[in-house]
């Protein structure tokens, strides 16, 4: 038990999460200390002023309870809707790609914020669904809907990455709240028919060279495929102990790009090596694996279940696509590594993510633990 | 059958598909860490390796390219310390903005950028393009600072060939210039396309590239990905090629063309001991040391634009009828078939043979005409005369065994050595028989005789010192005692007479006669006809209508020690060639006598060949701009051009005998060619 002089407020905190997170943050901030070339600034400050200040806005959505949750949905989603329309306008005028609205003190990237409340919306929907109406279409459709008009919206921007993230939040919710199995099986054999057809009539010019080089990284060394190759010799060149911090040839000679965002983890692999990247891992399992799926499982009601169980899947998406982009498995798309990669949206966005957590795991202890 | 649903089913079916999604999730933690094992661990060697090659950039360091020394020691050809700026085009990102920054800092002009941009395109993308070289150190740093925001910019120290005498020693070293891509095919060398280095392209540049190149040094630097040096992390020095001494010396290659002035003339100047080169000149020549930068629009337009074919090396490639200068040889030969010299013919302005006459250059006549004054006056009558008795085989066999017709071990690709012709060499070329006229044309040297300067030259040494001299043009290669041409001393005593009669006495050259005490000139004169009287008397109108002079001398006469050869192309006659061989040969006596002659005379001609190429480009440059055509292929072009000016022109089949060309004593009487002004002092008689 928690030792009682600690006041109530802190002895709630899942410090079991939290401690690792930290660690995380503070290695992160590591990197990105040399990453700048052995400075604070710019990046290694400001991120982990992002997670103090985050991480005070995830403890504030941890106090909000459930029926709030509830409330806020449907007006949520909308607004994010609505915020996504405004910037495809926005960026229709200005001629070009545009994915963020500048609200003068901070810019806003309404995409980033619908990787939460698109879960947000789906756990409502399930949980409001009756139960006997999960294996007719009344549960396929209007879910259809709902993500359809956002995702579309964003694959329109065009930004494949958070698009995808955007549906695989969405869809590990759909698949959680037990829907018939079988529309995954045709679901997923329908998507191994339509990714062809996608590639070739839906995909951007550079979305498509992207894949082609993901396939075959060698082929176009100084082009496209440079960034997994330098990304693949950073992380190799580390070894099991790395090559010691602030001695990493690849990022401070500018081989590796974007060695502070989306290439961090190579970034921390020349200079961490292999034990590095195990204990990045690490930290996932626990706060993903342990911490997020188990608070899922405890969650006291339909609505939180899935809330949960979709907000850690929602942080695990960032997390595979971006390791797994910069060892060579999966395309360059712009997705950083939570906690480690500089970058105040996604800061945000995962410790919405992480807070929104929090709140279930705090209904669930109100709630004196699991109802049946 | 349907089954009902309920909120506990529901949420077993939760537990179950969290699980699978948990487990899915571990699954890919599992697979993320062995992937990071395999790049880690198992393909860590490679990977480091890779790292290294990117952090660590190996360049080379071009070699110092060999001297070349003249006999002396002096440098011919040198390096000088340079700062130069380099483009790789492959590297370049904005070409226009990058070359805007470049002449901002380097202040190049239209007619230099739109050079570089010629050559930019021209070049395979690997091969650097000089965008400026012999920078002052502000902008060589300049360049340096804003090196990183312009990628394909290789600004550095380096050695640049120079030639301290310019377009003196073109025809002698040829040049040095970047490797082209057929350079680079036939050499696999990451050398070749090192920015800053250069192979010979011409010339003993080209011959001794190997000796001259040296070996590279290299320089380890860790570099950004951007191509800024970081550090410099170990430096191997370049080992200088070898040196290569010439016989030439650089003081008298030097005069010698500066001598000629604005004629179009080739000097060879012989040692009579040894036969070493002293100076190897052909004038007009390109200027090595701005070849050596690429050839530019302008450069091109005034190369091809010159009547008097710079590119051309007249010693080894010019073919001309030798004219007189063949007498004394003609005369060695009837000495060897026994005549005595003081057999005598009466020359009354021509000789009848059969129904025809042959002239004399001579209208009037010489009188009584023995082989001294045959030789003196150059009477053709007198050689008409007796080549007909002593016959065509004798005397092509002498000017075989003096030089005619030969080809010289020397250091150059191909020579066009000419012809001696004799009854079987026409019988096998043009199937018909010799005729009379054939032997009259052949003993003046008209005709079939053709000669280029280098033979003129090694004829003189011959005749003088009665040796099989061969010309040397490496001071280094073996030095093997010269045979003897087996001609008595007393034949040789008597043609050298004869010949310093020519200059000192009674003879028609005065005008080469040496203003120094004790030495004595002995020398030949020659004019060989270009056109037919028909169309031009050979001394002014159209340039290339007027006569080829020559002139074949030694000094001193008794004791030969120089031999020279000089030939003035469309000079006019002789007139021209002998106070460029006497002021030559001054120099070898007497050096400051000579300077002063030639400074006096280069204030008429608008400077040293530099200043007046220098003046000529500037105006090429005010009047064309960057309207000059563009050079498709310098090189080609270079080659091919030079190609074109080696072959020698077809020799059509005589069918009479050729007017004598005139001697000097009549030409006194034409107009002096307006493109040689002459001091005025000039005796001629």
């Amino acid at each position: 038990m928690t030792p009682s002089f600690i006041p109530a407020p802190l002895r709630g905190l899942p410090w079991g999460m939290l401690i690792p997170l930290t660690g995380l943050m503070l290695f992160g901030a590591t990197v990105l200390y040399s990453a700048a070339g052995g400075h604070m600034a710019p990046y290694a400050w400001k991120h982990i002023m992002n997670f103090v200040i985050f991480l005070g806005l995830a403890l504030a959505i941890s106090h909000v309870p459930e029926h709030r949750f509830q409330q806020a949905a449907y007006p949520i989603y909308g607004l994010l809707v609505a915020l996504l329309v405004l910037v495809e306008a926005v960026g229709h005028v200005s001629k070009g790609s545009q994915r963020w609205l500048n609200l003068g003190f901070m810019n806003l990237q309404p995409s980033e914020l619908m990787k939460p409340g698109i879960v947000l919306i789906m756990a409502l929907f399930y949980s409001t669904l009756p139960p006997s109406m999960i294996r007719t279409w009344r549960a396929l459709i209007p879910p259809l809907l709902l993500l359809g008009l956002p995702g579309g919206l964003v694959m329109l921007q065009p930004d494949l990455g958070t698009g995808l993230s955007i549906c695989f939040g969405a869809v590990v919710v759909v698949f959680l709240s037990g829907v018939p199995l079988w529309w995954f099986i045709s679901g997923g054999a329908a998507a191994v028919v339509a990714a062809p057809m996608a590639f070739f009539f839906l995909l951007h010019d550079y979305q498509r060279k992207r894949v082609l080089v993901f396939l075959d990284p060698e082929a176009d060394m100084l082009g496209s495929g440079y960034h997994i190759t330098q990304s693949k010799i950073a992380i190799g060149s580390g070894g099991f102990w790395g090559k010691g911090l602030g001695n990493g040839s690849q990022s401070h000679l500018k081989y590796l790009p974007e060695a502070h965002t989306d290439f961090a983890f190579a970034t921390m692999a020349e200079e961490w090596g292999m034990v590095g990247g195990l204990f990045i891992l690490a930290v996932f399992f626990v706060v993903l694996f342990r911490w997020g799926m188990g608070v899922a499982r405890r969650a006291p009601d339909r609505f939180s279940q899935l809330l949960a169980a979709g907000m850690t899947a929602t942080v695990f998406f960032y997390v595979a696509i971006n390791m797994m982009m910069v060892m060579g498995l999966a395309p360059v798309v712009g997705i950083p590594l939570p906690f480690v990669s500089h970058g105040g949206s996604s800061m945000m966005t995962n410790m919405i993510c992480i807070g929104t957590i929090m709140a279930v795991d705090r209904w669930g202890k109100r709630a004196g633990g699991r109802l049946a | 059958m349907a089954k009902l649903i309920t909120n506990g089913v529901l949420r077993n079916s939760f537990d179950r598909r969290s699980v699978v999604v948990g487990s899915l999730q571990s699954g890919v933690g599992l697979l993320l860490a062995t992937r990071l094992g395999y790049i880690a661990l198992a393909d860590n060697e490679k990977y480091k390796t890779m790292s290294e090659s990117n952090r660590v950039n190996l360049s080379l360091i071009p070699p110092r390219r060999g001297w070349i020394l003249d006999r002396m020691g002096q440098p011919i050809a040198s390096n000088r310390a340079d700062f130069r700026v380099d483009l790789i085009p492959e590297k370049l990102i904005e070409q226009d903005k990058t070359l805007a920054e470049l002449a901002g800092i380097l202040h190049l002009d239209e007619i230099a950028l739109q050079e570089i941009r010629d050559h930019l395109e021209k070049s395979r993308g690997f091969q650097p393009v000089e965008a400026g070289s012999h920078l002052s150190w502000e902008q060589f740093a300049a360049v340096s600072v804003r090196q990183p925001d312009m990628p394909g910019v290789v600004p550095q120290r380096s050695f640049s060939r120079y030639y301290p005498s310019g377009p003196c020693v073109g025809h002698l070293v040829g040049y040095v210039g970047v490797a082209n891509a057929k350079d680079y095919e036939q050499e696999h060398n990451p050398l070749l396309i090192t920015p800053g280095f250069k192979i010979g392209k011409d010339g003993l540049e080209k011959q001794f590239d190997a000796e001259l190149r040296g070996v590279p040094g290299a320089r380890r630097s860790e570099v950004t990905a951007g191509g800024r040096v970081v550090r410099d992390l170990e430096t191997r020095e370049d080992v200088p090629g070898k040196a290569i001494k010439l016989t030439v010396h650089a003081g008298l290659q030097e005069y010698a063309a500066r001598r000629i002035g604005t004629e179009s003339a080739a000097v060879v100047v012989m040692d009579c001991e040894t036969g070493d080169l002293l100076s190897f000149v052909s004038m007009p020549s390109f200027d090595p040391n701005s070849f050596t930068d690429g050839v530019g629009r302008i450069e091109w337009k005034m190369l091809s634009d010159d009547d008097h074919v710079p590119l051309r090396n007249k010693i080894l490639h010019g073919l001309y009828p030798p004219g007189s200068t063949v007498k004394p040889t003609v005369a060695l030969a009837f000495l060897e078939a026994g005549l005595s010299p003081d057999a005598a013919v009466n020359c009354s302005g021509g000789l009848r043979v059969g129904n025809r006459v042959f002239h004399c250059w001579n209208h009037h006549g010489h009188g009584r005409v023995d082989m001294a004054k045959g030789i003196y006056q150059s009477c053709d009558v007198y050689f008409y005369h007796f080549a007909q008795q002593i016959g065509m085989d004798q005397i092509a066999r002498t000017m075989r065994k003096i030089g005619y017709g030969q080809k010289f071990p020397l250091p150059y690709p191909s020579q066009s050595f000419g012809t001696v012709p004799d009854p079987a060499w026409k019988l096998k070329k043009y199937n018909k028989e010799w005729a009379i006229y054939d032997t009259v044309n052949a003993t003046i040297g008209q005709g079939y005789v053709q000669v280029n300067p280098l033979q003129q030259a090694v004829i003189a040494s011959r005749l003088a010192s009665g040796k099989l001299l061969m010309p040397r043009l490496l001071h280094d290669d073996p030095r093997p005692a010269a045979g003897s041409l087996g001609v008595p001393q007393e034949h040789l005593d008597f043609i050298h007479a004869a010949m310093k009669e020519m200059v000192n006495g009674l003879g028609t050259g005065h005008a080469a006669r040496l203003p120094i005490d004790g030495v004595q000139l002995a020398g030949k004169s020659g004019t060989a006809q270009v056109v037919g009287l028909n169309i031009g008397n050979g001394k002014g109108g159209l340039w290339r209508h007027r006569d080829h002079g020559h002139f074949i001398c030694f000094a001193p006469f008794d004791k030969p020690k120089y031999a020279c050869a000089v030939l003035v192309e469309h000079g006019g006659g002789s007139p021209a060639a002998m106070p460029i061989a006497r002021d030559v040969m001054t120099y070898m006596f007497d050096q400051q006598k000579a300077w002063d002659a030639l400074l006096e005379l280069e204030k008429g001609w608008g400077g040293t060949p530099q200043e007046r190429q220098a003046a000529k480009y500037r105006s090429y440059a005010a009047q064309y701009g960057v309207r000059a055509p563009q050079v498709e292929d310098s090189e080609e072009a270079l080659a091919q051009q030079e190609q074109e000016a080696a072959k020698p022109a077809p020799q059509p089949i005589q069918s009479d005998a050729a007017p004598p060309a005139p001697e000097p004593e009549e030409a006194s009487a034409a107009p002096a060619p307006a493109a040689t002004p002459k001091p005025a002092a000039e005796p001629q008689t």
